[in-house]
């Protein structure tokens, strides 16, 4: 097992990725450039990603967490099968999820492993701040 | 081309005003007329047209591209449907006609967007969800069950594979017996502003333009009905654009498309006539009325003087549009009602050809038949109950207007005349310069976290979201896609490919690959002959992938 990231709350380190086809980037961009202006590093993979692709990029990077976008109701699928690999691969970083998401699918994202769910206008803090605590939450 | 230049044109190329007046007259009552009242709600005759030349109907068309728009007929109202297995879509598409909708419209899923079979790992969790899965000829056919489809109009939103998807309604068609020749619909085909903004590509650019042009040599040559290239800025706007870099990189886009369809040796007035536009209406009003009469002006200005068609229906920019999708907020949806009836209005009064309305959950899932119902009826208030069907271009002559339409068009042209720079005097070459070195995507990712910044900095009010935020109510009822559509479709896939020959399918793959190989030979016969083998999507993608190659982007925030 590698050793978890413990990186400053400030000075987090983000993987950000499209996991699977979906072609909506816009939101994924603007959430890179929120957490870095808070001050967080983010490693951002953009379109097409698979889980092995972004297992490897949080290994390499030693990320603190994976932040996923969705926007093509695949979350009840993709949602689950991060956290699952990231769990195989015995990787404990918290898998942060936003995009269209209906409200009732939350829940069942949350109970199957999902840190957060930020749904549509979750403000610039809510969004640094979902990071902050699902990375504190994760941490021993 | 100088604004200056081009109004002193303008005016010297159009005749006195009284003159062009008697010229559309005679246009105007030669043209057919619908027999509602043309009056106020209280009675009052009212003019088909206000204010000065050039009228409606008269280069360059900022008025309209008809003399009496809407007074000869509605614009039609196209409602875009697709999820789940195609019978799903296809009972979906029975209701639409039911209703009154003028024209059908599929989504595709993800997968089939990209080229990708069901049963690849790619679509895992994708099949069915965000439109309809189709695999192969049986799904199109499932699709279009008992809909004549020489009586319809269909629009199909698919760029990457869409040679397949169209070849696949032709085979359809002549399986019942209509020939292709009868077919009147659009295939999206856009795929500059794949690159750009929605980002669902296949091929790298260049092979991706040769594909089109196949499409359009066909389409010119043997499908008359048929528009084979909507020129999309709905998809660069919703990505975060301004209206002005939604307006240029379209029209630069339609350029493009015309330069590559000339070079690949058509004549621009056979195919001009059949291009057509796709935009945006978002929620400010006045600019989005600017945006729609300056796209008329600059397409027509540009295609006579510096494309040199000679016919007027080459001049004329023809678009449909669909309301704000990235406008419509997840808190408190129903009041996206009134956000989707204000951009209708704007893009009835901007002179569309056809329209589609948003739904109020879509920030949630795709819309249930209750929304989809209320979006469609809210075109039908702003058609039948608001008079703006009555009177042409209603705003011009305004000052805010005809200063917002000049302003739009003076963004516009600068963002041309960086294009002419990076392409060395093309279009065409700008656009590709533009792709790969990432002008677009940075201007649109720039333009997105503007805006982000000034939401959350409260500089700009969303109803709902960072201002008046009391009444958000948790009890809704949103689209569940069945689960179990994933798997109905993997079955059938299967025993499509379990049960067509497969030596059949074999020697039609290899005929698509020597078609390919030959960079004058057009793809579209052998694409047609493949999907009548129940080749599938992806088999008939893999085989030009693996002679053009896939495209990749560079990840840039």
């Amino acid at each position: 097992m590698s050793d978890p990231a413990t990186h400053e709350p400030e000075r987090l380190r983000v993987v950000l990725a499209k996991l699977g086809l979906d072609g909506h980037d816009r939101g994924l961009k603007v959430v890179a450039r929120i957490l870095r202006d808070a001050g967080m590093e983010v490693i951002f993979l953009g379109l097409r990603q698979t889980t092995s692709s972004i297992i490897a990029a949080v290994e390499q990077e030693d990320a603190d967490a994976v932040g996923l976008s969705m926007h093509n109701a695949g979350h009840l699928t993709l949602g689950p099968k991060m956290v699952r690999a990231l769990a195989d691969a015995e990787i404990d970083v918290p898998v942060v999820i936003g995009g269209i998401i209906p409200p009732d699918d939350e829940a069942e994202l949350l109970e199957n492993g999902v840190a957060v769910v930020l749904g549509p206008g979750a403000s610039a803090e809510e969004v640094v701040q979902s990071v902050r605590d699902a990375v504190a939450a994760a941490r021993p | 081309m100088r604004m200056e230049d081009n109004q002193r044109r303008d005016s010297s190329d159009n005749d006195s005003s009284e003159e062009a007046r008697q010229k559309w007259q005679e246009a105007f009552d030669a043209s057919a007329q619908r027999s509602v009242p043309f009056e106020t709600m209280s009675g009052v005759p009212v003019d088909p047209v206000y204010g000065d030349a050039p009228f409606p109907g008269q280069y360059p068309y900022t008025r309209g591209i008809h003399p009496g728009m809407y007074r000869g007929r509605l614009w039609t109202m196209r409602m875009f449907a697709g999820f789940g297995t195609a019978e799903d879509t296809n009972a979906r598409f029975k209701e639409i006609l039911r209703n009154g909708g003028g024209g059908l419209s599929t989504a595709f899923d993800m997968p089939t967007l990209m080229g990708y079979d069901s049963d690849s790992e790619w679509a895992e969790g994708e099949v069915g969800r965000a439109g309809v899965a189709v695999d192969t000829l049986a799904d199109m056919e499932d699709l279009f069950a008992d809909i004549n489809l020489g009586e319809v109009s269909t629009s199909m939103t698919i760029n990457g594979p869409a040679n397949v998807a169209l070849a696949q309604y032709i085979a359809v068609a002549e399986k019942t017996g209509v020939d292709r020749n009868r077919l009147s619909g659009t295939i999206q085909n856009d795929i500059l502003k794949e690159y750009q903004a929605q980002k669902e590509y296949i091929y790298p650019p260049r092979p991706s333009m040769r594909i089109i042009t196949d499409m359009m040599r066909y389409t010119t040559a043997e499908m008359p009905r048929w528009h084979p290239v909507s020129i999309s800025g709905y998809h660069i706007r919703e990505a975060g654009s301004t209206a002005a870099q939604e307006l240029a990189f379209t029209i630069a886009n339609g350029f493009a498309y015309v330069e590559a369809a000339v070079a690949a040796g058509l004549d621009i007035d056979d195919f001009a006539k059949r291009l057509s536009f796709f935009f945006n209406s978002h929620s400010d009003f006045f600019e989005e009325l600017g945006k729609f009469r300056a796209a008329r002006r600059i397409w027509a200005r540009w295609m006579r003087d510096h494309y040199g068609a000679k016919q007027e229906k080459s001049w004329q920019c023809r678009f449909h549009t669909q309301t704000a999708g990235v406008s419509l907020t997840a808190q408190q949806p129903e009041i996206n009602i009134a956000r989707v009836a204000i951009q209708a209005f704007a893009a009835a009064a901007g002179g569309t050809q056809s329209l589609h309305t948003d739904s109020y959950d879509e920030a949630h899932a795709l819309p249930t038949e209750d929304a989809a119902r209320i979006a469609l009826r809210t075109q039908q208030i702003v058609a039948h109950e608001t008079g703006v069907a009555a009177v042409a271009d209603p705003f011009g002559g305004a000052p805010y207007i005809e200063w917002m339409t000049d302003e739009m068009e003076r963004q516009a042209e600068d963002i041309f005349a960086h294009l002419m720079e990076i392409g060395n005097g093309s279009i065409l070459e700008g656009c590709y310069a533009g792709i790969e070195n990432g002008y677009f995507v940075g201007e649109i990712a720039d333009a997105a976290y503007r805006f982000e910044r000034e939401v959350n900095a409260k500089r700009r009010i969303i109803v709902g979201v960072n201002d008046f935020t009391e009444g958000d109510d948790d009890d809704r009822t949103l689209l569940r896609i069945d689960a179990t559509v994933e798997e109905i479709q993997l079955k059938r896939l299967g025993e499509i490919k379990q049960n067509r020959n497969s030596d059949a399918v074999a020697a039609s793959l290899a005929a698509l690959r020597a078609a390919a190989e030959v960079p004058d030979a057009n793809l579209m016969p052998a694409t047609v002959e493949a999907v009548k083998t129940y080749a599938t999507e992806g088999e008939i993608t893999q085989t030009l992938a693996d002679v053009f190659g896939r495209y990749t982007e560079q990840a840039i925030v």
